[in-house]
């Protein structure tokens, strides 16, 4: 689903690497984890795939869809395609809990009815079905994050992607939030997550490549969890 | 040596090309597939529909949120819409009265020998009739004349102190209307060469001087419309250039969620569109306001020349024009705005 060949990207304001050669592959329907110190590139690899950076070198390829080489008008349709999930969120404050998640369905042009209905099948996965009608402010920062995967996944999108989605929630909500990605994998969606809590990772089992200083430095298989 | 990399880029070439084909086919397919899982995406003139609803809907929604500068806006551009508009009507009844006083212009008036009898007056009116140029002949004697002069002033005393009449016969030659000054001229000219004519009197220059002003007046309403016009496209340029501004967050999270460039554009078009229209309706409004509150003493002046006249406002189709002119500006306004800043944005 996700392949990446000796991808680099360079910041040339930065004068520093974000990625140096890294390559990987990713099939359809799992669920990896993305970790490394903060630096270390984990939000650079997940920003070449919807085509918010552009690799300075190698190749992303999505889908069968080289990424790096798409025209600029295919782009929306990408990102379309590619759910993510944000650690500030990236809620629109003047709109409802509803609005947020209806917005994708909006830019592909869903009728009004059937994104009501798909609206609140999101909300009702995340648990927030009750909420529908409040501004993002009036929630926890536990609850905009909810909001936020509700907004990501209500398109249904092949591929999922979460930029530290546990960074400032206490340890059991994490990890309700964790499950909540794993729910995503059962029904084939190739998940992808950048986190840096490592304890919560290791209980959760999956796969998970560890990054450092812009190199891809483990690749740990999946474990059979207890 | 130098033949080594085209050899070697020409196989490349083909190869992106055959990627780029590959790569097409993959979106479509993943397209199709959503399609298919979906099952309830417009498609068609449908979605083009669908997507302009919503765009409007949207825009509504924003000036709902900002009703103040909305509403000023509009007023600015409406104000400026109606200046031309106004000016462009003033000019119209403008010629038109003109045009009354035109018909009746092109007149020439034959003073006769003052010995000249009845018999005489009749037979040049006959004549001057037959003229080519010449679309009727009002002889008019002193005595008639003197009626005339007695009935529209107080020298009833003055002229009692008189022995005969003092005013000469007159013919009062009226031209085809057909005719051009120049024409109208030579035909005086020729008319008065009779040596039964003593004087001839032509008043035709005012009308030229009137047309000459009027043709200025054209003219410089053309060059005020455009400048407003230009006003109107940069005023609402301006104001959609300050909506993206305080949109920016939400642009941004748009295109990161797949919103494409015509699904952020539309809205803000719309909005352009919303304000050319109203802004149009406004000074439509404006003109009729302006002629409802000149109306009165238009009709008093036209009463002391003694003529009936009325001021004629837009109409329904010069209305729907300004409307038109108000809508393709407001159009044109937001698109220099959203051809400049909103392909600026792009998600961090």
């Amino acid at each position: 689903m996700i392949q990446f060949d000796r991808v680099s990207k360079r910041y040339p304001r930065a004068g520093q690497d974000g990625l140096r050669g890294v390559s990987l592959e990713i099939p359809q329907g799992e669920l990896v984890f993305v970790t490394g110190h903060s630096g270390a590139g984990k939000s650079t690899l997940l920003r070449l795939i919807p085509r918010l950076e552009r690799p300075s070198g190698g190749r992303v390829v999505v889908a069968g869809v080289d990424v790096g080489q798409l025209p600029r008008r295919r782009i929306p349709l990408l990102r379309q395609r590619v759910g993510v999930t944000f650690q500030d969120h990236r809620l629109l404050a003047d709109r409802s809990v509803f609005a947020n998640v209806a917005l994708p369905l909006e830019i592909t042009g869903v009728p009004r009815r059937e994104a009501a209905r798909r609206v609140r099948a999101a909300l009702d996965k995340v648990g927030l079905l009750h909420k529908e009608s409040s501004r993002p402010e009036a929630l926890s920062g536990g609850e905009q994050q909810r909001v936020g995967i509700a907004r990501a996944v209500v398109n249904r999108p092949p591929v999922l992607l979460a930029d530290e989605p546990t960074g400032n929630l206490d340890p059991g909500l994490s990890e309700e939030i964790m499950q909540l990605f794993s729910s995503f994998v059962s029904i084939g969606t190739t998940v992808l997550i950048a986190s840096h809590d490592l304890e919560l990772i290791e209980r959760l089992g999956h796969r998970t490549l560890t990054l450092r200083q812009g190199e891809l430095v483990g690749d740990r298989p999946p474990r059979e969890v207890a | 040596m130098a033949r080594r990399p085209e050899r070697g880029a020409t196989p490349r070439r083909r190869q992106t090309r055959a990627e780029a084909r590959a790569q097409r086919k993959a979106l479509r397919a993943s397209r199709r597939s959503e399609a298919g899982a979906g099952a309830s995406l417009l498609a068609g003139p449908l979605l083009y529909l669908f997507r302009h609803r919503q765009a409007l809907t949207a825009a509504l929604q924003r000036a709902r949120g900002a009703p103040l500068h909305s509403v000023l806006t509009s007023a600015v551009v409406g104000i400026a819409l109606a200046l031309p508009a106004a000016f462009a009507l003033t000019l119209d009844n403008a010629e038109r009265v003109a045009g009354d006083w035109q018909d009746g212009a092109a007149q020439i008036s034959l003073f006769l020998d003052r010995d000249a009898g009845p018999q005489t007056l009749r037979e040049q009116a006959e004549a001057a009739a037959e003229r080519a140029g010449v679309a009727g002949v009002e002889p008019v004697t002193p005595d008639a004349a003197l009626e005339e002069f007695r009935a529209g002033t107080d020298f009833d005393a003055a002229l009692e102190l008189l022995d005969e009449t003092p005013l000469p016969p007159v013919l009062v030659v009226t031209a085809d209307r057909g005719l051009d000054p120049g024409a109208v001229a030579e035909l005086a000219e020729s008319l008065a060469d009779d040596p039964a004519v003593v004087r001839m009197r032509l008043d035709q220059e005012w009308v030229e001087r009137l047309h000459a002003i009027m043709t200025l007046a054209e003219r410089a309403l053309w060059s005020i419309g455009v400048l407003l016009a230009l006003a109107v496209i940069l005023v609402i340029g301006n104001t959609i250039r300050l909506t993206i501004e305080s949109r920016r967050h939400e642009i941004e999270i748009v295109k990161l969620i797949g919103g494409g460039n015509g699904f952020v554009r539309r809205p803000f078009l719309y909005e352009g569109l919303g304000y050319g229209l109203t802004g149009g309706l406004l000074a439509w409004m404006l003109t009729e306001l302006g002629r409802w509150s000149l109306a009165g003493p238009a009709h008093r002046l036209a009463a002391t020349y003694g003529t009936e006249f009325t001021l004629s406002g837009l109409g329904p189709t010069n209305g729907l024009l300004l409307l038109l002119g108000g809508a393709v500006l407001g159009v044109l306004g937001a698109w220099t705005a959203v051809a400049r800043h909103l392909s600026a944005i792009e998600p961090r």
